[in-house]
């Protein structure tokens, strides 16, 4: 700044040089505090956590009230089977319904509230998909079951499949579409087998994501899988898994309880970052090729 | 986008084997479009049951205390009175305090990456602020139990009543025993989870000013500041309103972070300080144990009230991104 020298005096001049570095500062600050708290939440993680992760842990059920040790065997393998059921029934819907929407999304009023409420349906309150599931699947059935706790979580999943898979879909050139055509192709082939596969590191970037989201999802599980203190694979009984077993043990007065919900919370973040992290660096490859 | 399919051409293509194939892929086109907007029917499917099972849930309670259940305060599972005031004001101040405070810092972080961060910078930094989003709600209700109100109760809560305690009005705001949990507490934290949301749209929209504006406010010797204060934010303007929406929806619905840090208590105090209650922490508290008949269906009724709300407040936000990109386009 050479002006610096000639306007030093000028009290306008000093007046907005101020304003200017005490934006800049406060735009510092803010990324400072964003940035802590992330690394501070990740350290009290590691620090509280790291005890509890052993060989131990994945392979022995939650402790009973008041005995020593236990481990998290069965809220891990509740966790991945609700999960990986909610991914095989979220998967085709929201890739199909994400066709649609690119594929007829500019022709159909019906294609665009689509899109909007899938937008909505995205942010809202994962509870009350939980209240959901309970009106129509547990009050019916009169049991809470691994089966409920699925389908809550597959519905928030839903949503984030169709909207990567809309947004991936829209940036294929449509050059690449119009040759297809060209070339007498049917409208539906195109879409599957040139638009789509032109796409796959998205599509797969959205399941991801969607698993990710709802690997941590706890509050539509409260009322739909609940929990189980004993190893269970059966889906039509109550179901124990990682984000309510932790919840339950770290507000518990036992303290292999709480050791153990600080021993899931960081099996549950770090993997939910990695997947995060592996996402974006897979749409990235995807943006290079 | 409309690009015609071609069978039409085909068709008039006067060799038989042509026009059954071009027939071939007339119905399966159809079919095409039959299967996958049956799926896309069933995301609006979800949407009008989840509307209907509330309405259909709520509906007892909503007979029993009339519209007035809204207003009504007691919240009393032992003598079956209910009342939603306690628990919509606790979401909304909550809600509202953390939009407050995640503003400017939403702001300052998305300042910094569109206009200081160096370019080595922008990626890391920005995933490490969307991770904070990734991060699940129940490890921010731990870590603010566990971890933030102790050292909140320690340290910061006696110097607010200190200083801020001390002036006329709003004074009584910081009164009270300083147990570190509470509304101020789950307002802070969940400042904290959508501060991602909303610096991330503000960065997408202050990436979306034309370089030429900037530049030439450059050039007529305006400072970073200056160029972002006058120039990008009023260009982007309802394009951060839809992000802070976005956040408040956000906000509004959080569930296990609020559970964990707000006290659960059912009453209303005028001290930030005190334990409260809110929509989600309710539900999450009660609805597994509610037994069937008015408390839960008051349940239900919170939820329908809470679902309402975030739907309309995220429908806003949608349609004020909508019309940033569409003024976007215009220019």
């Amino acid at each position: 700044m050479s002006a610096h020298v000639l306007q030093s005096n000028n009290s306008i001049y000093r007046r907005r040089l101020l304003q200017h570095r005490f934006g800049i500062l406060l735009s510092i600050s803010a990324m400072s505090i964003g940035i802590s708290a992330l690394l501070w939440i990740l350290a009290v993680l590691v620090i509280n956590g790291l005890g509890a992760i052993d060989l131990h842990m994945f392979t022995h059920t939650t402790p009973a009230p008041g005995s020593e040790g236990g481990g998290l065997l069965n809220p891990i393998v509740g966790s991945l089977m609700m999960v990986g059921i909610a991914t095989l029934i979220s998967t085709p819907i929201g890739i199909f319904a994400g066709m649609y929407l690119a594929e007829y999304g500019d022709e159909s009023r019906f294609a665009q509230t689509t899109r909007f409420v899938t937008d909505i349906m995205l942010s809202a309150p994962s509870i009350v998909i939980g209240l959901f599931i309970y009106a129509i699947y547990v009050a019916n059935v009169r049991h809470f079951a691994g089966w409920a706790g699925s389908y809550a979580i597959a519905l928030i999943a839903i949503p984030v499949v169709v909207r990567t898979t809309d947004n991936m879909l829209a940036l294929v050139p449509s050059s690449l579409r119009e040759a297809a055509y060209a070339l007498g192709a049917p409208r539906w082939k195109v879409a599957t087998m040139i638009r789509l596969r032109a796409v796959k590191a998205g599509v797969l970037t959205g399941i991801l994501l969607a698993v990710a989201r709802i690997s941590g999802e706890t509050a539509p599980l409260l009322f739909t899988a609940l929990n189980n203190q004993f190893f269970s694979v059966d889906m039509n009984s109550p179901m124990a898994n990682l984000p309510v077993v932790i919840f339950q043990f770290a507000m518990s007065p036992y303290d292999n309880w709480r050791e153990l919900a600080w021993g899931g919370a960081l099996l549950i973040t770090f993997s939910v970052l990695a997947l995060n992290i592996v996402a974006r660096l897979l749409v990235r490859s995807g943006k290079n090729n | 986008m409309s690009a015609s399919s071609p069978e039409g051409q085909v068709s008039s293509v006067a060799q038989p084997g042509y026009t059954h194939a071009a027939s071939d892929a007339k119905w399966q086109d159809f079919l095409f479009h039959k299967i996958t907007f049956t799926f896309a029917a069933l995301v609006l499917l979800v949407l009008a049951g989840i509307m209907l099972s509330l309405i259909i849930g709520a509906w007892p309670a909503f007979q029993h205390f009339g519209p007035g259940f809204i207003t009504r305060i007691e919240w009393d599972p032992v003598n079956n009175e209910y009342g939603a005031l306690i628990a919509i004001a606790g979401t909304l101040i909550t809600s509202g305090l953390a939009l407050l405070i995640a503003f400017p810092i939403s702001f300052g972080i998305a300042l910094f990456l569109t206009e200081i961060c160096p370019a080595w910078l922008k990626q890391p930094l920005g995933t490490a602020i969307e991770l904070l989003a990734g991060v699940p709600s129940i490890i921010y209700g731990m870590w603010g139990l566990f971890v933030f109100a102790p050292l909140f109760a320690d340290h910061v809560q006696p110097l607010l009543q200190n200083t801020l305690g001390e002036v006329p009005v709003i004074g009584q705001l910081f009164q009270g025993s300083m147990m570190g949990i509470g509304m101020l507490t789950a307002s802070l934290i969940l400042s904290v989870m959508v501060i991602p949301f909303i610096a991330s749209v503000m960065r997408d929209v202050f990436e979306t000013c034309p370089g030429v504006l900037k530049e030439s406010a450059y050039a007529l010797g305006c400072t970073r500041w200056e160029v972002v204060r006058f120039i990008v934010l009023p260009y982007t303007r309802i394009g951060v309103v839809g992000g802070v929406m976005l956040g408040l929806g956000r906000a509004l619905g959080e569930t296990m972070a609020i559970t964990f840090v707000i006290g659960n208590a059912h009453k209303l105090s005028w001290s930030l300080f005190a334990a409260g209650n809110s929509i989600a922490s309710t539900l999450a508290n009660e609805f597994a144990e509610a037994e069937a008949g008015l408390h839960m269906s008051s349940l239900y009724a919170l939820g329908l009230i809470l679902f309402v709300i975030t739907f309309i407040v995220l429908a806003a936000a949608k349609l004020m991104l909508l019309q940033m990109g569409k003024s976007e386009g215009s220019k």
